[in-house]
């Protein structure tokens, strides 16, 4: 097979599932996107667990080893068949806690510490290095068979541009579909549909090969049983302990793994979709492992004896002349390559992005919370982070020089990621869990793994020098690398296992036995403990009202984007009663915030920007006696006194606020008779004086026709005031006559903006507007909207108080809805008169009187009531800003 | 000749003020913006103010108090003028220490007469 085809299949097989993502992306973007979160298609994305090694390494495996290599899927299988209450208790904190990562769900559970987050960042990078560069080595050795095998005698002359061409491109896409945007909840569509479909193909791939062999190279399974009993690998005889010891830590690592972790609760999240996964995933484990043993054998058969056992996969077809098998060989071992690094990489990334970098710079610049751009700084730590992970690995591949047997290296992996389940299990099912012992365990975990396992995987005198092997450090016999406490004669491998899970848990257990929970850590260890009890989630201690609401609303748009924050906002102020946007800042309310903010930064960077705005948070006795008491009755008991009293605030906050409307309106209705009064007597008394003028007569004819001309525009003035009273009792009592047709939003605007003369028109006033977006129609009485975007931009040109203003305009279409926004740059409406701007007469200072008598924003919501819509002030946004929404298509039957 | 000083922000009205006490023989400034009232009064000196309730800048009511307040203009007449309802209105005017109130519309005939018995003539 020439080798140009190879290197054009891949090219091809690449732009597929860029492809494939994108349409995924597309599709979720519109929300059609059903199918793609379906069973199936999670099923398929926790094949992520099997990786190159597994492709590869495992028919290697089998013939070094015999059927040793079925540890590693019979752990998980294990795990998903017996253990899924485990993986649901998981996935159930994951969702309810938006849980990032597993490091973000090790430091939410013990008091939202951010330096467990950090222990387990650097544990996950430090242990996933080797297992990336892994990966990219059997790219590049798949590659290098390939090239040998060519007639041309194409010898990959640069061994390391391979790899460094794989590793951008695996960073390139990482980037585009693992970091394109801050949602609330890490999901991306895109990677996990091209994740299923690369499952899809290493599945078909093995079964192909396994297929030739069986049928095409052997006569059919009896011929292949016969083989198998007379080969070499029937003669390996099992060793329980190294049995035991792989089975569980492959049964650790599916769920510790950052990248399993990640695609089973920080993508999933649908625990239904667990049930089908707990019967399906065994399953594709079994079929990827049917074959493993005839290939096996059949490659020690036929293949010369100083042939690589980990390819066999790709040489076999290879030399057999199968050159199309061979291919889709090479493409089921680049897909399970390249899915592993891709998820591992966002998973990791998410990891130094929210526990390492953003804490880092919360802590140098304490008022970006406010100010500055974190949807920016986030995004931008992940996409650095992703490529500083694949130059990690490449650095790895570079530095081992890429000999070590496939299956080793993914072991040592295995084993690292291990060290999180002590924590992981104990924080979830053990309430008496604590944060010193979670990470003293996690440190003696990492410290063993390290010294009994890691460095010397970097053979004698890699890192550990030879002697230490041998005699221990400074000549201390019960501390050699391998033979710990004098333990020796084990295997290296199980002797690390036990080590360091033994050493591990003790300290854990300990740690947390001899020390004293924090009151957030025993919040959240209730939380996460008792999961399954509904209404479990009281108020974790923020003090009350202690918070601008508006303070709140500004810091959620940097970090959720404006939109999705005034919406979330807009929701919650609407269950507690409120009209607006602005809910109360109770402490429910920043306690769910704080959860929202945490699915795109975490929980220990989320804590501390809210504690930046609230104040430290402080737990109440109470609240501390609430989660100790555990007695169903009690529970119970309290729920209803406390539906009860939220039933009674509720009511409460209601009645007040009417009782202060009232208030108002009563001292609105008095202000309105001297208002009116005072709006009518002016023009009056021009008319009045010059009228008397005018009649006593012996004036210049041109003082005639200039004191009549004033007579004529007071007259004028009057009328309008009067038009505008009548206007609005119309539009209130709802009799109004609405000529309803197809407007066009942008020619509204355009003749908005045109009959919205300025006051001081010597000033420059810039619109900011997208055309194309404007560019709707609606249904609905355009002389009427016209109308109140005349009133909306005149207001902005009256009242914006900046030195270069600006008015931006945009305008959104959702959900048959249409908003058009207007935003300009002044110093806006204190929060204080904000409730009472679209009253009648509300002109926010006597002092500055910019003309008009204080009626437009009323008619303007009076209208827009009318046309079925609203226009409300939105807070935050720097300037003064008001949101007119209208229907597309406005029914008579409404109007 | 005696002099005016109307400080008034509906340009209209002050128009048909200024007319008709100058057809009368008075000689009249005006000026639309209370923040400039008290400078105003210490450089023209007029033996009169005559002065809106409502003002952009300062209140009629603030410019008053620091008439009374400074003893150069101790004494000085102010009428004032409004178009607000009559009663609490006036109270305050009358507790700042105006010399005369009036509501707006005035006839011509009441503002000149009430100019002339302030200025004592």
């Amino acid at each position: 097979m020439p080798f140009n085809i190879l290197v054009l299949t891949c090219v091809t097989y690449v732009a597929l599932l860029f492809l494939v993502a994108f349409v995924a992306e597309r599709r979720a973007g519109i929300g059609r996107a059903r199918w793609l979160r379906s069973p199936a298609v999670y099923t398929l994305s926790l094949s992520v667990y099997c990786t190159a090694w597994t492709f590869y390494g495992a028919v290697g495996y089998a013939a070094r080893s015999g059927l040793e290599f079925l540890t590693i899927y019979l752990g998980p299988t294990l795990v998903f068949i017996g253990w899924w209450w485990v993986l649901r208790k998981l996935v159930r904190i994951g969702r309810k806690q938006r849980v990032t990562s597993i490091a973000d769900l090790i430091s939410s559970r013990f008091g939202k510490s951010n330096l467990l987050g950090v222990i387990v960042t650097l544990l996950s990078v430090v242990a996933m290095t080797p297992y990336i560069a892994l990966q990219l080595q059997s790219v590049t050795q798949s590659f290098g068979v390939f090239a040998s095998g060519t007639p041309e005698g194409w010898a990959l002359p640069n061994r390391d541009a391979t790899a460094i061409w794989v590793a951008a491109g695996l960073a390139l896409f990482s980037i585009l579909f693992g970091t394109r945007k801050l949602d609330a909840k890490e999901q991306h569509h895109g990677v996990v549909t091209a994740i299923a479909v690369e499952a899809v193909v290493k599945l078909v791939a093995l079964l192909a090969v396994g297929g030739f062999v069986v049928w095409g190279l052997a006569d059919g399974p009896s011929d292949i049983f016969r083989r198998i009993t007379e080969s070499p690998i029937s003669d390996w005889e099992l060793q329980p302990d190294r049995w035991f010891g792989l089975m569980f830590v492959s049964a650790a690592a599916v769920i510790s793994l950052p990248r399993m972790f990640h695609v089973m609760v920080v993508e999933g999240g649908d625990e239904s979709h667990l049930g089908r996964a707990s019967w399906a995933f065994p399953a594709y484990l079994m079929l990827m492992s049917l074959f493993i043993v005839p290939i096996a054998v059949v490659g020690l058969e036929r293949m010369p004896s100083s042939a690589n056992p980990d390819m066999f996969v790709l040489t076999l077809p290879l030399q057999e002349g199968q050159g199309a098998l061979a291919m889709l060989a090479f493409l089921g071992g680049f897909s399970s390559a390249t899915s592993m690094v891709i998820v591992e990489a966002i998973a990791l990334a998410t990891m130094v992005s929210n526990h390492v970098v953003m804490p880092v710079w919360l802590r140098l610049r304490p008022d970006v919370a406010m100010t500055g751009d974190v949807r920016g700084v986030v995004l931008m730590a992940r996409r650095v982070s992703i490529i500083a992970i694949l130059a990690l690995g490449y650095g790895y591949y570079r530095m081992s020089g890429g000999s070590t047997a496939l299956a080793s290296i993914g072991l040592i992996a295995f084993v690292g990621a291990a060290q999180v389940l002590p924590a992981m299990l104990g924080g979830i099912f053990w309430r008496g869990a604590s944060r010193f012992g979670a990470g003293l365990g996690l440190l003696m975990g990492l410290i063993v793994w390290a010294y009994t396992l890691f460095l010397p995987s970097f053979g004698d005198d890699g890192v550990i020098p030879a002697h230490v092997f041998a005699l221990g450090p400074f000549g201390i016999g019960w501390l050699r690398p391998q033979a710990l406490f004098g333990v020796s004669g084990m295997d290296p491998l199980v002797h690390a296992i036990v080590w360091s899970m033994v050493l591990n848990a003790s300290a854990f257990a300990l740690g947390s036995i001899f020390s004293f929970p924090g009151p957030v850590e025993r919040m959240q260890g209730a939380a996460f403990v008792n999961v399954f009890d509904e209404d479990q989630t009281g108020p974790q201690g923020w003090a009350r009202g202690k918070a601008e609401p508006e303070t709140l609303l500004m810091m959620a748009g940097r970090i959720l984007g404006e939109e999705p924050a005034l919406g979330f906002f807009e929701a919650e102020a609407r269950r507690q009663g409120k009209a607006g946007f602005l809910p109360d800042a109770t402490p429910e309310f920043v306690e769910l915030l704080e959860r929202r903010l945490a699915g795109s930064v975490g929980a220990a960077t989320a804590h501390a920007m809210i504690s930046q705005i609230v104040g430290r948070a402080a737990v109440t006795v109470e609240e501390l006696m609430a989660v100790a008491n555990e007695t169903a009755q009690i529970m119970e008991y309290s729920a209803r006194l406390e539906a009860q009293q939220d039933e009674l605030t509720r009511t409460a906050r209601q009645l007040r606020e009417a009782n202060e409307k009232l208030t108002q309106l009563s001292i609105q209705k008095d202000a309105f008779l001297s208002q009116i009064s005072h709006e009518l007597r002016t023009p009056m008394t021009s008319i009045r004086a010059f009228s008397e003028i005018l009649t006593e007569g012996d004036l210049p004819p041109g003082m005639v026709a200039q004191y009549g001309r004033i007579i004529h525009d007071e007259a004028i003035r009057l009328t309008r005031l009067l038009d505008d009273l009548l206007d609005l009792s119309v539009l209130e009592n709802g009799t109004v006559q609405l000529n309803l047709g197809l407007a066009n939003i942008q020619t509204l605007l355009d003749k908005a903006l045109a009959a919205a003369g300025s006051t001081k028109p010597e000033r420059v006033f810039t619109i900011i507007r997208d055309l194309p977006s404007e560019n709707l129609f609606v249904r609905t009485d355009a002389d009427r909207l016209l109308q109140v975007f005349i009133n909306l931009i005149s207001n902005a040109r009256k009242y914006c108080d900046s030195d270069s203003p600006e008015l931006k305009i945009t305008v959104r279409q959702r959900a048959g809805r249409v908003s058009v926004d207007f935003i300009d740059n002044g110093k806006g409406i204190p929060k204080e008169s904000q409730a009472i701007i679209f009253e009648k007469f509300a002109r926010l200072s006597d002092q500055s009187r910019a003309g008009g008598a204080g009626l437009g924003l009323a008619i303007c919501r009076e209208v827009m009531a009318n046309l079925g819509g609203s226009v409300s002030y939105l807070p935050g946004q720097g300037g003064a800003a008001f949101r007119a929404t209208l229907p597309l298509r406005l029914d008579r039957k409404l109007a | 000749m005696s002099h005016v000083l109307l400080i008034e922000d509906e340009p209209n009205i002050a128009e048909a003020i200024r007319f008709i006490l100058t057809r009368d023989g008075w000689s009249v400034s005006t000026l639309q913006d209370g923040a400039a009232a008290m400078a105003a009064v210490h450089d023209q000196k007029p033996d009169i103010v005559i002065l809106d309730l409502m003002l952009p800048g300062r209140s009629g009511l603030e410019i008053v108090e620091s008439l009374r307040a400074d003893p150069a203009t101790h004494g000085l007449p102010v009428l004032m003028l409004t178009a607000k309802g009559a009663g609490r209105e006036r109270e305050a005017a009358e507790r700042a220490g105006v010399s005369q109130f009036m509501t707006k519309p005035f006839s011509n005939a009441d503002i000149l007469a009430s100019v002339r018995a302030l200025a004592g003539r």
